[in-house]
């Protein structure tokens, strides 16, 4: 029997605003431990949560973006379980009437078919604290503990791990391209969840659903998905029941393990938070917020590849990073090669950067200056050799192409009389050569233009040196 | 004249005229506290060091007493020098704020509530910590983890509660004035059983931040007073917006004493039919139908209107704070402060600490309202509660069409005795019966002395309530049956 996997994500995503969800602390990721917090996200006896108004509007953008319906009227209502990383043992969140209903994300299976997954909800709540373990005690950082977090539930319209995967890298790009939330797994801005039940192909009642935790990379989510589909499926085809449970992804081993089974799941006693009033969304607000809708990346992705006539993949390497396709668009706007110039963002930028450890905001290329980088070799002003040298030590310095150039008197000689001075000598220094060539030996020809390079110190442009040693070959 | 007795007011005249000074006020409360605290125990914690020393800081800035040549204090001081006694529900910076529980034993304040910046801005002096029930939970404050407070006027009865402290301490003139927190009558009733003046302000016209949450949609912050006048000063420095409670209303503050002139003749007074029940003490019946002539007398007109869901506001109040309790109360853990008994593991932690350090009131409530939130039954009990929450709301909004003002008593009975109450949590609950729909519907009400049983001589309160944000009228009656009658001006042989 054939079997085909059913997948829901949950994806939680920590929103880039300054302060907290419900408190004036900063959310900056990296303070030491229990630097940012206050009575109110310390959940101190007496204190009372604002909302956030930033990360609503952030939230309700998230929502246009992927063509969710928003809430004229949610609420905000309480979670109650105890765990020592919650400062009230609540967590206020959004139970039966969330800021954002149903929409869809699309992805791009193989073969270039666009699937359509639905979502369910997104929803904003405030993040939790992190525990950490010592040898014999425990310690709690609270400057995580109200962070806005945003869930968005997509429907079970995902089937295999690749397609999880395609989702979760469309809908990080959807909110680094709307700049609500920087989308770093490893500083935890974006987490997922998941269900995943296994049936046989056909059948339309769902599996035994299994809740997957700790999947802290796109492609952990990849790797656990895979493998808790196929330990569904031998549990199946030898006869045995799924049991409905909650596991955990451990990355090391590659395998999951039971976390904790359906009887002991949570009653969250949801209830609606008194502190906080419901938030009326008016058209008004919406048509405000959708006025700084960003392109969808699709839609910049296509659009690269009509305007700067871009292959589909360097369309979608700048595409994949907002910055970065900023940064390629203003490099771009006075640039008569846009192709060579992508070639320039992707591979030199992009790996001195890395190299550098550095992020394109620290970039201390500024684009128009890439621009004239690429300019001064189209004009054959430098050869592509010296440009890799000016790429090098405009990174480092920060100058102009055109001041390295001129500082280190690297530019090219294209004048001709110049170069058949070169050739002359050449010729007059190298007759076996010039004999061989006579013979028939193109080798020669190669080692001629060598030795004119070498004379002229490597600035000789190397076209009008293949013309001028050819010509004067052929006419001697 | 002896300075404890006064009244804000009183006070404030010797203050601006420059007979007394600021530490000579605190100096004389302090010793009246010395004196008669002893039986009474209204204060759970005073710092005379502290309390001198903000005097001395008012009496150097000259904000008491005017300047040569200006008629009145800069506006704002409208307490400058008054010592007020704060509830143990409230946070003040560097105080220890216990809520009358185990569970915060050692802790200590790291910010000022609103009310207690307000009241630091008017200029008053915070006198001390009162006594509680346990989280403002109870009727007697007999639920305090840290003994009893006595009715100054009895010492074998019971103050009321929650607020039985800052009622006693204001009856047997320990404190010119101070702070209570009224979730089901836990202001009014007190001041019922005590004899003074007990003020629950409209939902949302004082801020809640910093009051140690019992039921927010139900918490209030008010005055309990020996006048209406004095209750009037105060709620006009503790009213106003705040940006940091949400359910805190942006409407203007008026000057609440200002309409007192007006008198109260031509207003409607609404009698509820449903209060006036079988069971009622014959004696606090009487008084209340004394006052009642008394009003009339004034020139109000009496109507009979009704209030049809009166019956169920018992139970609805108790699924609906209980539930709200069972999470605000869940911060107390033992992981950032307060008590913590340690265990193998966060679990084991919770429960030894959480064990230990609530009382048994507040347990009960706990698991009342954990079990109210509970899947499965949400709808049958919170939810319901909620709708019925609603009715209540209109019962009073309907009433309201028809006059301008309700009258009832604010407690059943006079000030019961020690442990009368406390083996059957249902009476106990049963004596918060007229004061309760008030905190449902979210509407204001004041208690004001209204006579006394004969033997023993126990204080009865009279309770007036008024539509949202209407403490101005309620005030005003309050005030001009008080100008009508001398119940306010006495006070227990101590």
């Amino acid at each position: 029997m054939e079997y085909e996997a059913v997948i829901g994500l949950e994806v939680h995503v920590q929103l880039n605003t300054a302060s907290k969800m419900f408190c004036g602390c900063a959310t900056e990721f990296g303070a030491p431990p229990n630097a940012q917090v206050c009575p109110v996200c310390l959940g101190y006896p007496g204190v009372l949560p604002v909302m956030n108004e930033e990360a609503v509007r952030k939230t309700m953008l998230t929502g246009l973006m992927i063509d969710s319906e928003i809430a004229r009227f949610s609420k905000w209502d309480r979670k109650n379980y105890f765990y020592p990383d919650m400062p009230k043992n609540y967590q206020i969140s959004q139970y039966d009437l969330p800021l954002c209903k149903g929409g869809v994300v699309e992805i791009k299976l193989e073969g270039g078919a666009i699937k359509k997954i639905g979502i369910i909800r997104a929803h904003l709540e405030e993040d939790v604290a992190k525990n950490f373990h010592f040898e014999a005690t425990s310690g709690v950082d609270f400057n995580r503990a109200g962070v806005p977090l945003m869930e968005i539930v997509s429907q079970p319209d995902i089937n295999s791990p690749d397609e999880a995967f395609a989702y979760l890298t469309a809908l990080k790009e959807v909110l680094i391209s709307g700049g609500v939330s920087d989308c770093d797994m490893e500083k935890g801005q974006l987490r997922c969840d998941s269900n995943v039940s296994v049936r046989p192909v056909g059948q339309k009642a769902f599996g035994e659903k299994v809740e997957i935790k700790n999947m802290n990379t796109i492609s952990g989510v990849r790797r656990a998905l895979a493998y808790e589909i196929e330990r569904q499926t031998a549990a199946l085809k030898k006869g045995e029941k799924i049991s409905q449970e909650t596991r955990r992804w451990d990355e090391a081993a590659g395998v999951t393990t039971v976390m904790r089974t359906k009887e002991y799941a949570h009653d969250y006693r949801y209830f609606p938070e008194p502190d906080l009033m419901p938030v009326l969304v008016s058209d008004a607000m919406i048509e405000d917020i959708r006025k700084e809708l960003p392109e969808l990346p699709e839609a910049k992705r296509q659009r690269f590849v009509k305007q700067y006539g871009l292959p589909e993949y360097d369309a979608g390497v700048l595409v994949a990073d907002a910055m970065l396709a900023t940064y390629y668009e203003k490099a771009a706007a006075g640039s008569k090669n846009a192709k060579t110039l992508a070639n320039w963002v992707m591979t030199e930028l992009l790996g001195k950067l890395a190299e550098a450890k550095k992020t394109i905001a620290e970039c201390p290329i500024a684009p128009e200056q890439l621009s004239e980088l690429v300019s001064l070799v189209d004009s054959g002003q430098i050869s592509g050799k010296m440009a890799k040298d000016v790429f090098a030590e405009m990174f480092a310095t920060g100058k102009s192409a055109a001041a390295i150039v001129k500082e280190k008197g690297l530019a090219q000689v294209s004048d001709a009389s110049a170069i058949e001075a070169f050739v002359d000598e050449a010729i007059e220094k190298n007759p076996k050569s010039v004999s061989d060539f006579g013979a028939g030996n193109q080798a020669a020809l190669n080692f001629l233009k060598g030795q004119v390079m070498k004379l002229s110190k490597g600035k000789a442009n190397p076209q009008l040196v293949g013309e001028i040693l050819t010509r004067k070959l052929q006419g001697s | 004249m002896s300075l404890h007795t006064l009244t804000i007011q009183q006070l404030r005249d010797k203050l601006r005229r420059g007979e007394v000074s600021a530490r000579e006020a605190t100096q004389a409360m302090l010793d009246r506290i010395n004196a008669v605290d002893g039986k009474i125990k209204a204060y759970l914690w005073l710092n005379p060091e502290d309390a001198l020393a903000q005097a001395d800081a008012i009496d150097r800035a000259g904000i008491a007493r005017p300047q040569a040549g200006t008629p009145a204090p800069p506006d704002g001081k409208a307490l400058a020098g008054v010592p007020i006694a704060i509830k143990d529900v409230i946070n003040v910076d560097g105080q220890p704020c216990t809520c009358a529980s185990k569970i915060l034993k050692g802790y200590v304040s790291v910010y000022d509530a609103f009310v207690i910046r307000r009241l630091r801005e008017a200029g008053a002096v915070l006198l001390g910590r009162t006594n509680m029930d346990e989280f403002a939970m109870g009727s007697s404050t007999e639920n305090s983890s840290w003994g009893v407070t006595r009715n100054p006027w009895d010492f074998d009865r019971i103050p009321g509660g929650s607020s039985g402290g800052s009622a006693a301490a204001v009856a047997a003139d320990e404190a010119i004035a101070a702070l209570g927190s009224d979730t089901g009558g836990s202001i009014r009733q007190p001041a019922a059983v005590c004899g003074c003046v007990g003020l629950k302000p409209t939902y949302g016209r004082v801020s809640r931040y910093g009051m140690v949450a019992f039921a927010s949609s139900l918490d209030q912050i008010g005055p309990l007073t020996k006048t209406a006048a004095d209750s009037a000063l105060m709620l006009g420095v503790l009213a106003g917006h705040d940006a940091s409670d949400s359910t805190s209303v942006p409407q203007p503050v008026p000057d609440y004493t200002e309409a007192f002139g007006k008198g109260i003749k031509g207003l409607r007074v609404g009698l509820p039919k449903e209060y006036f029940i079988e069971g009622m003490d014959r004696e606090v019946e009487a008084a209340v139908r004394g006052a009642i002539k008394k009003l009339q007398d004034l020139g109000t007109e009496v109507v009979e209107i009704s209030l049809p869901h009166t019956d169920y506001a018992v139970a609805v109040y108790y699924l609906i704070a209980t539930a709200e309790a069972s999470a605000n109360l869940a911060r107390f853990d033992g992981v950032r402060y307060g008590l913590r008994i340690p265990g193998k593991d966060p679990i084991e932690m919770y429960g030894k600490t959480r064990g230990a350090g609530f009382g048994p009131e507040v347990k009960r409530r706990i698991i009342l309202g954990t079990y109210a939130l509970s899947a499965g039954y949400y709808d049958a009990y919170y939810l319901r509660a909620q709708k019925v929450r609603t009715l209540i709301r209109r019962d009073f909004e309907q009433a309201f069409a028809k006059c301008d003002v309700i009258v009832t008593p604010t407690s059943p009975t006079a000030a019961f005795k020690f442990g009368e109450k406390t083996e059957d949590p249902l009476q106990m609950y049963l004596s918060d019966i007229f004061t309760i729909s008030v905190n449902l519907a979210g509407i204001c009400g004041v208690s004001v002395p209204c006579g006394f049983t004969s033997n023993p001589k126990l204080p009865i309160g009279l309770q007036i309530l008024g539509k949202p944000f209407g403490e101005e009228t309620i005030l005003r009656v309050a005030h001009a049956y008080e100008q009508a009658t001398n119940w306010h001006k006495q006070r227990p042989n101590l």
